[in-house]
């Protein structure tokens, strides 16, 4: 189509325009975002398998977790998706600035995030509710004639540690991306024309996001009221 | 090397007989079809063959008929082959009511076996000709597959859990079982053999056995020393469901659901009381997790089962010694 | 690039001569030295994969376990089809025919994401090296299939970084999954609507769609048998009210899609070379297209087939039985439709051609036997034996391996722009067909018999049918060598071949061999449906 000397800047040498090299992008980052579904549904159907053979433990192990930091933790990761979406709408605008600052801010949300998470983590670790040989949980007669025992309980925070490190895991990808893409930004990389990467990690951080919307309250709300 | 070279498994059971039946009509049909497509491909592959360097083929027209023909008549036989398959399978897995029933553990790498009247066996399981028989299996460990190729009868035996399977040998002699779920390094040394003997060998082997208590009886002894007959019987004052008479029966839970009284939800409602509870009835029973062996649960099993089924509460009185031993452990 | 340098010298620049050393090729993003690189790794690890099986055959020679000791055999069948299924099958014929054609088909320079492709080689090594590592240390010892609690409690072998290697290499497939969607709805050339599509692309369009959709659930369930026992935690522990056999549902949830991953592509080469090699349209394009489809949404609903003697309730039985028959459906009519393409077709005995055929006859058995294993009265009996593994190699070997070699006589030409010696590779063919049924079909008998599968030793009745599966599978590696021989001795010494020896209809054929980098000189725009022989001859007749 156009020669070699004439082709834009950032357009790839085997995408005819940059619609087809966007809408490549975008439905590559879709297609990505549906193995993630696959890969955290996989977590969730063990989740409904065993919450519906031990709903008393799993009840117990949730009112372990604290509640208001958790309640925090998604207020803060709602806001870093507004930050997000904020930084993508300065991208379709072309403001190289501002898609910096935006990006700036959804890194520092996300960083608080995972500070709570790891003063979440070593009060779990403290009150020995880390799976592993050094669980413990009490469980009362009460609990015990009702049929729980600490395995059951152990297997809520196996659940725990394996879906919410899982999200964690994600998060700090995330945040490593979006920390490149600041210096890009800063650079001058993205254009009014030419802002996929912007967009697709839009699309990402949105996904985690929503993760979490679902961890919530499977882990910390489900089954408090016992 | 040449002999012992069969081309066809043996047959003891009328099972045995229903499944090859299947085999051969089935290999009929799969004979058919492929000798139909090679003879086709063959055939067009000489009789269309290039006969100068510039041919091309005839430009044909797509046939929606033939489309619909060619997948409608594979369709129907295979649907023909899975009514006749569903039918062998829910009839081998549907263990008969009057089935007498023997307990088998899987442990790496032997199989434990034990009879009714209480006689234990290790790789071999004596029966009787012309019995049914339901075996009910567990592990210790890691999954097993009860597997004896001359009864067509396989079912996996699963830790933590009871599965069944039956059969009626109809024809004596010793057959090979096989585990057939691959289970550690001497998967291929778990073998045993089933030894099909007349009724009357049958009960001159049993008792020739060392004498033992029976099933039922161990299990009612058990019954005692875990006082469960403090609640569980008909004269206690606590309140319990009393078990007389509701095996295989439909109890109703307290969420409103219900399930059959069988030796899975026995087993349950020992270990995990309060999983499934019966509704009308608080959760007061305490864990048994952990208390009861493998063993001493078929036995409280059979105990419960025996309550229904009314064979006598207290038969083999001459048992001797002790049988809470363990073996091999 | 250095190429406008050379263009008027009387060699042509194509891919393999544009640039040279080692970096040009570990640094490529040309869709085509990436397909290469594929190549190597993956024949590599076919040649290990084979070595294993030879040492399992030369056990089971005898019936008592006299060669190797048992854990030592437990290790080799567990390598054997670690390395076959995850290193060699399932990447065979996307990673390398399709990375290396499905631009060119559609007409594109490059896949979507070319970064991407050569990131998912890498990927693909680091998580074979993981594997390799642990075979190097021992090895792991559950079967592929890492049943819980087997794997995560009792097994004392590598299983964590078998299982690792496993997940890694998922992600590789993932990769290549995720870049063939995406091309083939982005990128195609003008005129070319998903109806002229060769068959070939459709194939490898339901591939990607189940490697996207499946890996994930599988690469989750072995990170969990990886973590517990590591951190001895139990998820399917039924001692902490875990249960084994959720295991097993997410294992096979992937891992029955995963055998049409392996089969599929092997369809779509098929498709290819009946129609090259009878220069004919196929018939009934759309069904034999949406049957791919179809394999790939069915293949997702049959994984409790795998379950039917594992404690699964009598219904579900029942259930998955009756949706692992629908599957044959699609099967059977991809499998007429092609014998149908062959009538009154103009056909040459090419040696691609030979696999073709051998193909159909190999995949009618192996089909059929499915048929029967799902039917569940009879699966009882074989569930787990001999018959369950000659009935899957038949699939497999017999299918997939045979596909994709057929695929790569076919297309060896245009991938390095030389013949092979057409006596040998005829030769080659016939003993590969010859010696794969002699080594896979007295398994069905013996598995009939009552052999259970992944047995060290075995009862002296069994032995006959040992002795000639063993003999068999002698011919069968004669077969396997002779390819690797005259491929290398061709690369050098080879006729050049011209852009389209075979006289075949398809945009590959149409631009030179080797092609150039970026495959077309200009943007082929599409007029005509998929093998249309009439009007390409009339245009050549014009």
């Amino acid at each position: 189509m156009q020669a070699e000397s004439s082709r834009a800047w950032g357009l790839a040498h085997h995408f005819d325009n940059f619609e087809q090299q966007r809408e490549a992008s975008y439905l590559g980052m879709w297609v990505f975002l549906v193995t993630e579904i696959m890969f955290f549904g996989g977590l969730f159907t063990a989740y409904v398998v065993y919450r519906s053979a031990n709903a008393r433990a799993f009840a117990l192990g949730s009112k372990e977790l604290d509640i208001t930091l958790g309640a925090f933790n998604t207020a803060v990761l709602i806001g870093s998706s507004l930050t997000m979406a904020l930084a993508v709408w300065a991208a379709q605008q072309g403001k190289r600035k501002q898609i910096a600052l935006f990006l700036v801010l959804t890194i520092l949300l996300g960083g608080v995030f995972l500070g709570v998470k790891v003063v979440e983590y070593r009060a779990k670790i403290d009150h020995h509710l880390l799976p592993g040989p050094d669980f413990h949980f009490p469980v009362t007669e009460v609990d015990e004639i009702l049929g729980v025992q600490e395995g059951n309980v152990e297997m809520f925070f196996n659940l725990y540690f394996a879906m919410t490190g899982l999200h964690a895991l994600h998060m700090i990808i995330g945040i490593g991306v979006l920390l490149v893409m600041v210096v890009l930004a800063l650079r001058g990389s993205f254009s009014r024309k030419n802002h996929n990467l912007v967009e697709c990690m839009g699309l990402y951080w949105h996904f985690v996001d929503i993760v979490w919307i679902f961890l919530f309250p499977l882990l910390y709300l489900l089954g408090r009221n016992i | 090397m040449w002999k012992n070279f069969p081309l066809f498994p043996d047959k003891a059971t009328e099972l045995a007989g229903e499944v090859d039946q299947l085999t051969f009509v089935f290999l009929a049909i799969a004979l058919f079809f492929s000798l139909l497509v090679a003879t086709l491909v063959v055939y067009f592959a000489i009789r269309y063959r290039r006969r100068s360097e510039g041919q091309i083929g005839e430009v044909e027209e797509t046939g929606i008929w033939l489309e619909i023909v060619w997948s409608a008549i594979p369709l129907v036989i295979l649907l023909g082959m899975f009514f006749w398959g569903a039918k062998i399978y829910i009839k081998a897995y549907r263990p008969p009511s009057d089935a007498v029933e023997y307990f088998v553990t899987g442990k790496q790498w032997m199989w434990k076996f034990q009879h009714p009247e209480g006689n234990r066996e290790i790789n071999h399981l004596h029966v009787p000709v012309g019995q049914r028989i339901r075996l009910t299996m567990t592990s210790e460990d890691v999954i097993h597959s009860f597997f004896v190729p001359a009864f067509r009868v396989k079912a996996d035996v699963l830790p933590g859990r009871y599965t069944s399977i039956w059969f009626e040998a109809n024809k004596t002699g010793t057959f090979t079982l096989f585990c057939a779920e691959f289970c550690g390094a001497e998967h291929s040394q778990m073998l045993g053999s089933i030894i099909v003997m007349e009724p009357q060998d049958y009960e001159q082997w049993l008792a020739q056995g060392q004498p033992e208590k029976g099933v039922i009886s161990s299990g009612e002894a058990l019954f005692s020393k875990y006082v469960c007959n403090t609640c569980h019987y008909p004269d206690s004052a606590a309140r319990a469901p009393i078990l007389h008479g509701i095996w295989g029966e439909e109890v109703v839970l307290g969420d409103g659901e219900s399930v059959v009284v069988d030796a899975n939800y026995v087993r349950e409602s020992i270990l995990e009381p309060t999983a499934k509870l019966v509704k009308g009835y608080q959760p007061l029973m305490p864990t048994y997790q952990g208390q009861v062996s493998e063993e001493e649960l078929v036995q409280l099993i059979s105990y419960v089962r025996s309550l229904t089924s009314g064979t006598a509460e207290s038969q083999d009185s001459t048992a001797v010694g002790d049988s809470n031993e363990s073996e091999g452990q | 690039m250095s190429a406008e340098a050379t263009t008027n010298l009387p060699r042509r620049v194509n891919y393999l001569n544009v640039d040279h050393g080692v970096k040009s090729w570990l640094l490529t993003k040309d869709h085509k030295r990436i397909a290469i690189l594929y190549l190597v790794s993956i024949s590599f690890f076919f040649a290990i994969g084979g070595l294993m099986a030879s040492l399992i055959r030369l056990e089971l020679a005898t019936p008592a376990g006299d060669l190797v000791q048992a854990d030592v055999y437990n290790r080799l069948f567990t390598a054997h089809g670690v390395i076959m299924i995850f290193l060699f099958l399932i990447p065979s014929i996307p990673a390398v025919l399709g990375n290396f054609l499905i631009p060119i088909m559609i007409g594109a320079k490059d896949l979507a994401f070319p970064k991407l492709n050569l990131a998912s080689w890498y990927v693909y090594n680091l998580g074979a090296a993981l594997m390799m590592w642990a075979l190097l240390r021992g090895g792991a010892d559950t079967g592929w299939t890492f049943y819980t609690p087997y794997s995560s409690m009792y097994a004392n072998s590598e299983v964590i970084l078998t299982a690792l290697g496993a997940f890694i290499v998922g992600f590789s497939s993932i990769m290549t999954g995720l870049n063939f969607i995406v091309t083939i709805h982005r990128m195609r050339a003008p005129g070319l609507t998903w109806f002229r599509l060769p068959l070939f692309v459709w194939a490898h369009y339901a591939t990607s769609l189940i490697q996207v959709l499946g890996t994930p659930v599988v690469a989750i369930a072995i990170l969990l048998v990886a973590a517990e026992r590591l951190l001895h935690i139990g998820i399917f522990d039924p001692a902490v009210g875990g249960d084994p056999v959720l295991f097993q549902h997410l294992f096979w949830f992937y891992s029955h899609p995963a055998v049409y991953i392996m089969i599929l592509p092997s369809m779509g080469v098929m498709s290819e070379l009946v129609t090259a090699f009878s220069r004919k349209r196929i018939f009934g394009y759309r069904f034999v297209a949406f049957s791919s489809l179809a394999i790939a949404v069915l293949g997702f609903l049959v994984w409790g087939h795998h379950l039917f003697v594992s404690s699964q309730s009598i219904l579900a039985g029942v259930i998955f039985s009756v949706l692992t028959m629908l599957v044959a459906v699609p099967s059977a009519v991809k499998v007429f439709n092609w014998t149908a393409t062959l009538y009154k077709g103009s056909i040459s005995w090419e040696t691609p051609m030979l696999y073709a055929i051998g193909y159909v006859g190999l995949f009618v058995i192996g089909g059929l036997t499915g048929t029967m294993l799902a039917t569940l009265g009879f699966d009882i009996h074989v569930h787990d034996t001999y018959f369950v593994v000659a009935h899957f190699h038949y699939i497999m070997v017999g299918g997939a391996v045979m596909g994709y070699l057929g695929g790569l006589h076919f297309w060896w030409p245009k991938i390095t722009g030389r013949l092979y010696p057409a006596f040998w590779s005829k030769i080659s063919a016939l003993l590969i067909f010859v010696g794969f049924n002699l080594t896979f079909f007295p398994q069905f008998v013996v598995g009939y018999l009552g052999m259970p599968r992944r047995y060290h030793a075995y009862p002296e009745e069994f032995q006959v049918l040992n002795v000639l599966s063993s003999a068999g599978a002698t011919v069968l590696a004669v077969g396997y060598i002779l390819p690797t021989i005259y491929f290398i001795w061709s690369m050098r010494y080879g006729e050049r071949a011209g852009a389209n020896p075979w006289g075949a209809y398809g945009l590959e054929w149409q631009i030179p061999s080797p092609p150039p980098t970026h495959n077309f000189e200009e943007k082929p725009v599409v007029t005509t449906e998929a093998y249309d022989y009439y009007t390409l001859k009339e245009k050549r007749v014009a």
